[in-house]
């Protein structure tokens, strides 16, 4: 699903932030990213998601190079994964409503063929009564679950999540991994970035671990 | 897709239960959720197809399980207000220029055919007055002389006070013409379409009649005719240049709103929408103004053709509204004209829409 060969990465002229970045993500997989702050983590999401374009390497998603495609092209790969950012990426002017559904919305459904889906899912996520708010008045918890819930909508092919529960209380935070496992097994492939070891451990999985610019895969 | 399909409601109860039984009881709990899901999915998208009749007819209903009043349509690009409004009000004055022009080239094109058609009809024949001949007669030759002529419709003898009375703006009222050397006209009307030969009537004229002259108008008309189509260049080259301020107008105002969209256009962007949809997103916005804004414009410039021609009117007495009548003919546009105001407040608001796509696809390309 998704394969990277020997990527590197530098910013304009400085040096390589990321080097010889070699792995893959299996379908129906589930893996951590993790590594100490600053590590690059955030930058190496950024690279599946397409959002940076790597100054070396092969990066291979869903069986094709994206490396030389077109925008259009890598929308397309992109419609196929669900994102949860760090800071939470919400669009302030729409409801939380509006933004859960932002992405049902791109995929040009009609708002009566999701609605319920929407509404449930934030009412699973707790925000079922701050549907009608905009994220400029949610604490930065209830931005991170409209966040999460935005990134499961559309029930993704592959989910990356940048620290998914740094700002969920714990109770929460187990039922979020729960459900991260539930979508491994109905098919999703799963990556969480994240360096909270209380996570790991409820949770045994692959561990793809960044240390000065070097990935290390464990297990 | 392999999707995944129980969701929260679902969820939830299958989590209590699954934490319950242990994992092996996990996936079948879900799948089972997952036909009571795609059941559910279809029976919502029966129901749903009322509500979206509803929504397409600009009525957002009230649904079970959401909130009173919860905005669910809003543009995905933030609307700058106050820049939306200034947008506005430039797109609305380019308008009411543009059709102004318009309606004013279109007015002049129409007396321009109305003075040609009305002139080209016509030709004089002019006769001096010689001590040596009798004008009478002169004049019954030339007029005997066009009636046999193809292509004439009628000749009419301009009689001596009519004469007398064309030359009363110059020369005043009371004064005894009698004894000036006034010369006398014939009017010859020519059947419309037809073209006689004029040429070989100038000749017979100037046998028949010794000091007669054959005016056809041409020369008018084409003094005629070079004025209007300069004044008719000059609307149309103004509606261009104005459109294409309104273009360029858009097109800043595309790219401040992409500037200060940046984020919501990086959020589109990563959760899947392809620079398309994007562009779409601002296309519908700038429409929008550009409808808002040629409509104003275009409505403001039919009031001001309409009051125009009503002061017009009222003034139509004086000798300066006579000139003006004799240009323009009356100050009115008719039918065509205001569906030429109407089509230029269209073309503007299409081309608002059409640059803010152009200038959203180009600036999408080069951040790319």
């Amino acid at each position: 699903m998704v394969r990277f060969e020997g990527v590197g990465l530098r910013y304009g002229m400085g040096p390589e932030v990321l080097r010889d970045i070699t792995f893959s993500v299996e379908p129906r997989s589930f893996q951590y990213l993790t590594g100490p702050s600053g590590a690059g983590k955030t930058t190496l999401l950024k690279l599946m998601l397409l959002s940076l374009k790597p100054t070396r390497g092969l990066v291979n998603l869903f069986g094709h190079d994206v490396t030389r495609r077109q925008n259009d092209a890598l929308s397309a790969a992109r419609r196929r994964m669900g994102v949860v950012f760090q800071d939470f990426r919400l669009l302030d002017h729409l409801t939380v409503y509006e933004n859960v559904s932002l992405p049902m919305k791109v995929k040009g459904r009609e708002e009566a063929s999701y609605r319920s889906e929407v509404i449930e899912l934030l009412r699973w996520v707790g925000l079922g009564e701050r549907m009608h708010s905009i994220p400029p008045v949610l604490s930065g918890g209830e931005k991170q679950r409209a966040a999460i819930a935005r990134a499961l909508i559309v029930k993704p092919e592959l989910l990356l999540a940048d620290e998914p529960t740094g700002n969920v209380d714990p109770t929460l935070a187990r039922r979020l991994l729960r459900l991260f496992m539930e979508l491994q097994q109905l098919g999703t492939a799963v990556v969480i970035a994240t360096h909270d070891l209380n996570l790991m451990e409820q949770h045994d999985a692959r561990r793809l671990v960044l240390a000065n610019g070097y990935l290390h895969v464990d297990g | 897709m392999h999707a995944a399909s129980c969701w929260p409601t679902a969820i939830c109860t299958w989590m209590a239960e699954a934490m319950a039984r242990g994992p092996v009881s996990l996936i079948g709990a879900v799948r089972g959720m997952m036909s009571v899901w795609l059941g559910r999915r279809r029976e919502t998208h029966a129901a749903a197809s009322g509500e979206a009749g509803a929504a397409r007819r600009g009525m957002m209903p009230d649904i079970p399980g959401l909130p009173a009043g919860l905005k669910r349509d809003q543009p995905l690009i933030p609307v700058d207000s106050a820049a939306s409004r200034a947008l506005v009000a430039v797109i609305a004055i380019l308008t009411f220029l543009a059709a102004l022009a318009g309606g004013a080239a279109h007015m002049v094109a129409r007396a321009s055919g109305d003075w040609r058609s009305a002139v080209s009809n016509e030709m004089t024949v002019q006769i001096k007055p010689d001590v040596r001949r009798s004008i009478d007669d002169d004049l019954k030759k030339a007029a005997d002389l066009f009636r046999g002529a193809a292509g004439v419709e009628a000749v009419r003898i301009v009689p001596r006070a009519e004469s007398d009375r064309l030359l009363e703006p110059w020369l005043g009222t009371g004064l005894a013409l009698a004894e000036l050397p006034v010369p006398r006209l014939v009017i010859v009307t020519i059947v419309r379409g037809s073209r006689p030969d004029n040429e070989a009537l100038r000749q017979s004229l100037r046998r028949e009649v010794p000091g007669a002259s054959l005016d056809d108008h041409r020369l008018w008309i084409g003094r005629l005719s070079t004025m209007a189509n300069t004044l008719i260049l000059a609307g149309v080259v103004v509606v261009v240049l104005v459109t294409a301020a309104a273009g360029l107008a858009v097109a800043f105002a595309t790219r401040g709103a992409m500037a200060g969209s940046q984020d919501s256009v990086e959020v589109l962007h990563l959760v899947g929408a392809d620079d398309s949809f994007i562009a779409r997103e601002f296309q519908r916005r700038f429409l929008k103004l550009g409808l808002e804004g040629g409509a104003i414009g275009g409505l403001v410039a039919l009031v001001v053709t309409a009051v125009l021609g009503w002061i017009s009117l009222s003034w139509s007495s004086g000798p300066g509204a006579d000139q003006l009548q004799a240009l323009f003919g009356s100050f009115e546009i008719g039918w065509i004209g205001y569906l030429i105001v109407v089509l230029i407040a269209a073309m503007v608001a299409l081309i608002a829409g059409f640059v803010s796509r152009l200038t959203v696809r180009r600036h999408l390309k080069d951040m790319a």
